[in-house]
């Protein structure tokens, strides 16, 4: 038997056909996303609702705060304003924690939700097949998602992040905005490279592994500090740092905290109680984007041998 | 001789399904329960380069199973497969670089994007640049008749404009190998014609293309392909051109008769001189179609004879050619349906 005429496999090839990979599986999510203005209801303004809920608790107790600094006769007036003036950037501070929070909630709920389980709706859709079947790296797929899954939710994190500055009044101050834009982009690729990893168990473990993103959910978005500053779960005694230092796994943890301490100045930092310092926080923050990446290399080629073996990478109706 | 698709005495057994995260069944529950299934059974075949190589099986038989095997999507539990010489389970990268497939009834895509914009990104898969793929999306839509659904997105299409749109989608990576399963699968007569055409056309007209067409529409086997591979229960019963599987039960007959609707055919079975039938019931005309494939035309007699006793009325005799079903039916003693 005679093979038939090579096709190119070179370095400079494969390069490029992964780079088009990434930019054609992107594409659905960029553009097409965008397509139904109804996210900007969804995913933008929904979202603020439950931003809400906490802002108005932090600002009852700010109201409270100040209502007895007010009533309290021992203090001058100049130090009745200055411990006014405090209470107002506690307020601000904490009400600040929980825009945040709630604009990367947007990121995990699309990792978990989006980029974990895609492979497996994908599966569903017939998708699968056909992009299993492309000479394309498993990565390059993934890639794909992974950028198209950032920028969709960049756009509508943004818009959450706006909505909660000018209904709420947030006033952020950045003095490092480069350490600012390294933070937040190494976190998101190290969340993304978490999301890749675990697309790879859903191709295996297909609706199973859903069970472990409605398992994960919300005790993550208890530990990671979603809408309050993580560092309080240090004045828990017990329990408490445990569960801190379990949620520091998740990227978007220290990727948040950084965040809040890179975005609210000196003065706040009391408020928002900070797991440990900026350098420190990017630092793990970048290994652990370099370990789930080489985790979701290896755990997709593994699990797409062993899909192939039991027969999981196509539905059985197709 | 230089084989675009080989396989040596390939099987597939699919195990028993596993619920790691489920109740235990009951015991009802677990009497449904499927064991192994074996899908494919020491199947070999050879396909030529420039071949257009049919599968024709009834559902079930392994056809779709053989086609994820050669596209590099399910390993085999024994046995090998090559594909452009390349063995599948070993080195499939050349192998993707080199087929396509498409399939029948397929819902692939993003019901957000355009027609155009689907194909588009799964050429981007295979590494077509960007202007050569649109050019070629451009021709394609013209050729299938989809030119004006362009820039409508996916979700508006019809299930004949979206399995146009899937075909496009298998030539535009401009493959040396497409395996074609059941890809006129509930089309219209004419948006099947174009297909059909258009395949025939491609492998004709140009070198070194082949394709591995399943369908279980007899009359499109028969029209289209150079060989044919008759499987049932993934066993290869037969592998010929439609002419000679044809020949090989010329020395027989064939008898289709059309009768009032009947139940009970197992006298037929044991009549002597017939070596096999199948039955048709038309729930609509409430009768029956039997076609009779007849060592002679001795027992013709007696079959009539035993359906009037029944008290059922013959409404049409027809001796005739044998086709490809008669084959099957020959082999299998069965129909499709």
């Amino acid at each position: 038997m005679s093979a038939a005429p090579a096709r190119r496999t070179d370095l400079r090839y494969r390069l490029g056909l992964n780079a088009r990979a990434v930019v054609g599986r992107s594409y659905p999510r960029i553009i097409g996303a965008n397509r139904e203005p109804s996210w900007i209801v969804f995913e933008a303004f929904l979202p603020l609702l439950g931003i809400a809920s906490y802002v108005f608790i932090y600002q009852a107790f700010g109201t409270r705060t100040i209502a007895a600094i007010v009533a309290n006769d021992s203090l001058t007036q100049a130090e009745r304003e200055a411990a006014i003036a405090g209470a107002h950037l506690w307020v601000n501070a904490l009400v600040a924690t929980v825009v945040l929070g709630g604009t990367m909630v947007a990121f995990w709920l699309n990792v978990l939700w989006s980029m974990a389980s895609q492979l497996y709706w994908e599966k569903e859709i017939g998708n699968l097949q056909l992009y299993m079947m492309a000479p394309m790296n498993r990565m390059a797929l993934l890639g794909g998602m992974a950028v198209g899954g950032m920028f969709m939710t960049s756009v509508r994190a943004l818009s959450t992040l706006a909505a909660g500055v000018i209904v709420f009044g947030v006033v952020f101050q950045v003095a490092d905005p480069l350490s600012l834009l390294a933070v937040f982009f190494v976190t998101l690729i190290a969340l993304y490279g978490m999301g890749m990893m675990f697309a790879s168990l859903y191709l295996l473990w297909g609706r199973e592994a859903w069970n472990l993103s409605a398992l994960m959910e919300e005790p993550i978005f208890f530990s990671s500090g979603m809408y309050f500053p993580v560092g309080g779960l240090f004045k828990i005694p017990g329990w408490g740092p445990a569960v801190a230092l379990a949620g520091s796994l998740v990227p978007a943890t220290l990727g948040l905290d950084a965040l809040r301490q890179l975005t609210l100045g000196p003065a706040s930092q009391a408020a928002i109680l900070p797991l440990a310092p900026v350098s420190t926080e990017l630092l793990i923050l970048c290994v652990l984007a370099v370990g789930f990446l080489v985790l979701a290399r290896y755990a997709l080629a593994y699990l797409e041998v062993l899909a192939k073996r039991e027969g999981k990478l196509t539905s059985r109706h197709q | 001789m230089s084989y675009a698709v080989e396989t040596r005495d390939l099987t597939r057994v699919f195990a028993g399904k596993k619920h790691r995260f489920r109740r235990k069944r009951t015991a009802d529950e677990a009497d449904e329960h499927l064991g192994p299934v074996t899908a494919l059974d020491g199947v070999s075949i050879q396909i030529r380069e420039g071949e257009l190589f049919g599968m024709l099986g009834p559902n079930g038989a392994g056809k779709t199973t053989l086609i994820k095997i050669l596209a590099t999507l399910l390993l085999p539990t024994s046995g090998q497969a090559f594909v452009a010489g390349h063995d599948v389970a070993k080195d499939p990268f050349p192998i993707r670089q080199r087929i396509n497939m498409v399939s029948g009834g397929e819902t692939s895509g993003y019901g957000l994007l355009t027609a155009r914009e689907n194909v588009w990104m799964f050429s981007q898969f295979y590494g077509v640049p960007s202007r050569v793929s649109k050019a070629r999306i451009d021709e394609l839509m013209h050729v299938f008749g989809l030119w004006d659904k362009r820039d409508a997105k996916v979700r508006m299409l019809s299930t004949g404009q979206r399995q146009k749109m899937n075909m496009i989608r298998g030539f535009v990576t401009d493959p040396d190998i497409l395996f074609l399963d059941e890809p006129t699968l509930g089309l219209d007569v004419n948006a099947a014609r174009i297909i059909r055409e258009y395949v025939l056309n491609w492998v004709r007209s140009q070198k070194g293309k082949t394709v591995l067409l399943t369908t279980h529409y007899m009359a499109e086997a028969d029209q289209m392909c150079d060989r044919i591979a008759i499987i049932d229960k993934g066993k290869i019963l037969a592998c010929d051109t439609p002419e000679a599987l044809k020949r090989m039960i010329r020395t027989e007959t064939t008898f289709r008769l059309e009768v009032d609707a009947i139940r009970d055919t197992a006298s037929f079975s044991s009549m002597q001189g017939v070596k096999n039938f199948s039955l048709t019931n038309d729930i609509g005309t409430n009768r029956s179609h039997l076609t009779f494939i007849l060592e002679d035309e001795g027992p013709v007699a007696e079959i009539l004879s035993l359906i009037t006793s029944q008290g059922k009325k013959v409404h049409s005799l027809q001796k005739s050619e044998p086709t490809l079903e008669d084959v099957f039916i020959s082999m299998v003693g069965r129909g499709f349906e």
